[in-house]
């Protein structure tokens, strides 16, 4: 199959492209930028005439939901979201019934995953057993079946013994650990950001001393033992600071946001909208800025999805006991496109975060337009908008804190491997 | 964004909370209230304004004082009461509120008067009950508790008239108090120029002083001179803890005697919301003593909430139609 994306503004942050060239592919891959190989005849032409023409989003953090919790989406479900979503390649978190710790699972997944030709998942396999944060899981053998990295999902490790201890063997053999920073007896049953928002609502808060305790752990661990760590979803101010600093002191990490953050603040919980209940919990406006200042000066590296597609009835219920999360997939890109357009940033710099430092944090040969890679890639109206809503979501969970609203962006062809995938 | 609690006219449609609720509605309530002060004094302690009006307490947490004064008000307005204990029933069934609520609904129920230990219940009750169905909040988690709120501001403007003169304290578990939220709202709404909270750092809830209060940590301090001081309840379970060491340092440092109220002003009433723990936020002599509205607050109580059941069911402006 060859085909030939003619007349599109191709962005390609890798390589520092942002101009009106054709692509062309052939075997999956891409063969050539702007001028055809020679004896190229294409199979199929698509006109991308006002259109931008990307890599594949690469997603670090979206759940699928299987093994175990198909009611409240699929694999099938999920995967036909995040190709609508222009997301070809995706970090699945490993809190699922049961727990990614064995390799049979992370093998069948992968195998269900592969057999779907959509888009391409990548499991992070539990750190400890059962995510329980005392017994570390079998990480050579989870990697051989498959696994980018290990992660611990929404749970902390609360034993700094044990946090050490999966650091150190993580490092010995070069194993990167995804964690989300939150100590858990300051976050015990916390439902919002402890604000302003969750005082005058009479909700448990998370204080943001949550996450800065936490992250010292872990920088402090991770500089002794040399792990590579990424940091999952930062959602604070001194959050920010502090990993700026770690940084700037040659520390061996990375970090990300959820888009979800980077647009709201602990007042869109308004009256109590279980959308907004989310983890982190959604912080104030002052943490919003600084995530964003972050992100602009490259401290912070990526914009996840942070998808997690609830079944309705789970949201059906007082504040704190309606389910967390919210759907992503599809939200991912118009809402890094909407952060690039308030901030006044050029579409190169904003698609890096969704696209190639995301695929080098996964270690994945991914999120670039580079000859000779395979052909994921994302075409898209900057220009369309969308109402959020049941209707247009693919995803099984509909739930969003952005339901209703228009946004910019809309994703018309997805290819993975060369081969359409999504097309409207 | 819409308010949930006013119609489209900007009517009382629901009681969800204080907070959000305009000045103008606020008085409308009290006025209305002072009308049926007299109601219990008459031989028939009876009007008909909801005659045929099916009001169902759903109580998914117990309580027996409010439910009672919430059932004694709709009887008094004449309308039929059901009282349902959900948390002993459906809910340890597996129903969801919304089906209890539902099923409620199917049985011809006019207004629920609500009661539920998660904050945003009552706002989530009347988010999905079709337009012809009223909700009051009769208490939700750490949220709202505005009939309490109200018949408090009540009882302060029968002793107390000028609202715009007063200085007001808070005293105790602030952070976990529905409560004591209702009343700042309801305080600051009114007009008063001083509301004061006073109560360790472990009971306060972050940034409170967004809220519109001044913060005390020293009870000696924020009494002085104050015209009203609100006690809290405490609860047992958080009276030694990591919140507080024991219910006896509390009462030595929080707890109300008569020479803690000796600094306030000569005048000043003390109001509790009940069930009182004597000896833990407030002792005997100060809570059975002559500052003492607690009984009133009681009795007004009823008041307000056959004002709020009336503007609700009957149009808005109540009255007793006598």
């Amino acid at each position: 199959m060859k085909i030939h994306i003619k007349n599109g503004r191709l962005i390609d942050p890798k390589n520092n492209i942002d101009a009106k060239l054709d692509l062309f592919i052939a075997a999956g891959k891409i063969v050539a930028i702007g001028k055809p190989p020679t004896d190229f005849v294409a199979n199929q032409t698509i006109d991308a005439n006002d259109l931008i023409v990307c890599p594949g989003l690469v997603d670090l953090s979206a759940r699928l939901r299987e093994p175990g919790d198909e009611y409240k989406a699929s694999l099938v479900s999920e995967l036909q979201a995040a190709v609508a979503g222009g997301v070809t390649s995706l970090a699945c978190q490993p809190d699922t019934d049961p727990v990614l710790d064995e390799p049979g699972l992370v093998e069948m997944l992968k195998h269900r995953a592969k057999q779907l030709h959509l888009a391409h998942v990548y499991p992070l396999g539990a750190l400890t057993r059962q995510l329980a944060g005392k017994v570390l899981s079998e990480m050579g053998e989870l990697r051989e079946a498959g696994c980018v990295g290990f992660s611990q999902a929404n749970t902390a490790i609360s034993d700094t013994q044990v946090l050490w201890r999966a650091m150190e063997y993580a490092a010995t053999f070069g194993h990167t650990l995804f964690l989300h920073a939150e100590e858990p007896f300051l976050a015990k049953d916390g439902v919002a950001h402890d604000g302003e928002v969750a005082s005058r609502l009479g909700l448990k808060g998370i204080p943001s001393v949550a996450e800065v305790l936490a992250l010292a752990s872990i920088l402090r661990i991770a500089q002794e033992t040399g792990a590579k760590v990424h940091i999952s979803r930062l959602s604070t101010a001194e959050g920010v600071a502090m990993i700026r600093t770690a940084k700037q002191h040659g520390l061996n990490i990375s970090c990300d946001v959820s888009a979800n953050h980077l647009h709201l603040t602990e007042h869109d919980i308004a009256y109590f909208d279980a959308n907004c209940h989310l983890k982190p919990p959604l912080r104030t406006q002052r943490d919003k800025e600084a995530l964003s200042a972050g992100l602009k000066d490259g401290t912070i590296d990526a914009i996840c999805s942070d998808h997690t597609p609830v079944d309705d009835d789970a949201k059906l219920a007082p504040f704190a006991e309606a389910e967390i999360g919210s759907t992503g997939l599809e939200l991912l890109l118009t809402l890094t496109l909407k952060w690039a357009s308030e901030q006044k940033l050029d579409l190169v710099q904003a698609l890096a975060h969704v696209t190639q430092t995301s695929a080098k944090i996964l270690g994945i040969n991914a999120g670039d337009l580079s000859v000779n890679s395979d052909a994921d890639i994302c075409i898209f109206d900057p220009k369309e908008y969308w109402k959020v809503g049941a209707s247009t979501l693919k995803s099984q969970g509909k739930n969003t804190p952005f339901t209703g609203l228009e946004l910019a962006g809309k994703v018309r062809t997805t290819l993975v491997h060369g081969q359409i995938v999504y097309q409207i | 964004m819409n308010n949930p609690q006013l119609d489209q006219d900007g009517r009382l449609r629901h009681l969800l909370s204080i907070e959000g609720l305009p000045k103008k509605i606020l008085n409308q309530i009290l006025d209305t209230a002072e009308s049926f002060v007299g109601v219990a004094e008459r031989e028939v302690k009876k009007v008909p304004l909801l005659r045929g009006k099916t009001v169902c307490n759903l109580f998914f947490e117990n309580s027996t004082r409010t439910r009672t004064t919430f059932e004694i008000a709709a009887k008094r307005l004449s309308a039929d009461v059901i009282s349902l204990n959900v948390n002993s029933s459906s809910q340890s069934k597996g129903e969801t509120i919304l089906d209890t609520v539902d099923n409620l609904i199917a049985m011809h129920a006019d207004m629920f008067v609500v009661r539920h230990s998660q904050s945003g219940a009552a706002h989530f009750i009347a988010k999905h009950v079709p337009p012809h169905i009223h909700v009051i909040n009769a208490g939700d988690g750490r949220h709202s508790h505005p009939t309490q709120g109200l018949l408090d501001v009540f009882t302060i403007r029968k002793y107390k008239p000028d609202l715009h003169n007063l200085r007001v304290a808070i005293v105790g578990d602030i952070l976990h108090s529905r409560v004591a939220r209702s009343e700042i709202h309801a305080l600051t709404s009114l007009g008063v120029p001083e509301v004061r909270v006073i109560a360790p750092k472990t009971l306060l809830p972050a940034q409170v002083e967004k809220l519109g209060v001044h913060v005390y940590h020293d009870m000696k301090a924020g009494l002085k001179d104050v015209d009203v001081v609100m006690m809290l309840r405490l609860q047992n379970e958080r009276m030694s803890g990591a919140m507080l060491p024991s219910a006896q340092e509390y009462f030595k440092t929080y707890g109300l005697t008569q020479e803690k109220l000796r600094l306030a002003k000569p005048d000043a009433i003390v109001l509790h919301p009940g069930p009182m723990n004597r000896g833990v936020e407030i002792d005997s002599s100060v809570a059975d003593g002559a500052q003492s509205v607690i009984l009133p607050q009681v009795t007004y109580g009823i008041a307000v909430r056959m004002a709020v059941m009336a503007m609700l069911a009957g149009g808005q402006s109540g009255g007793t139609q006598s």
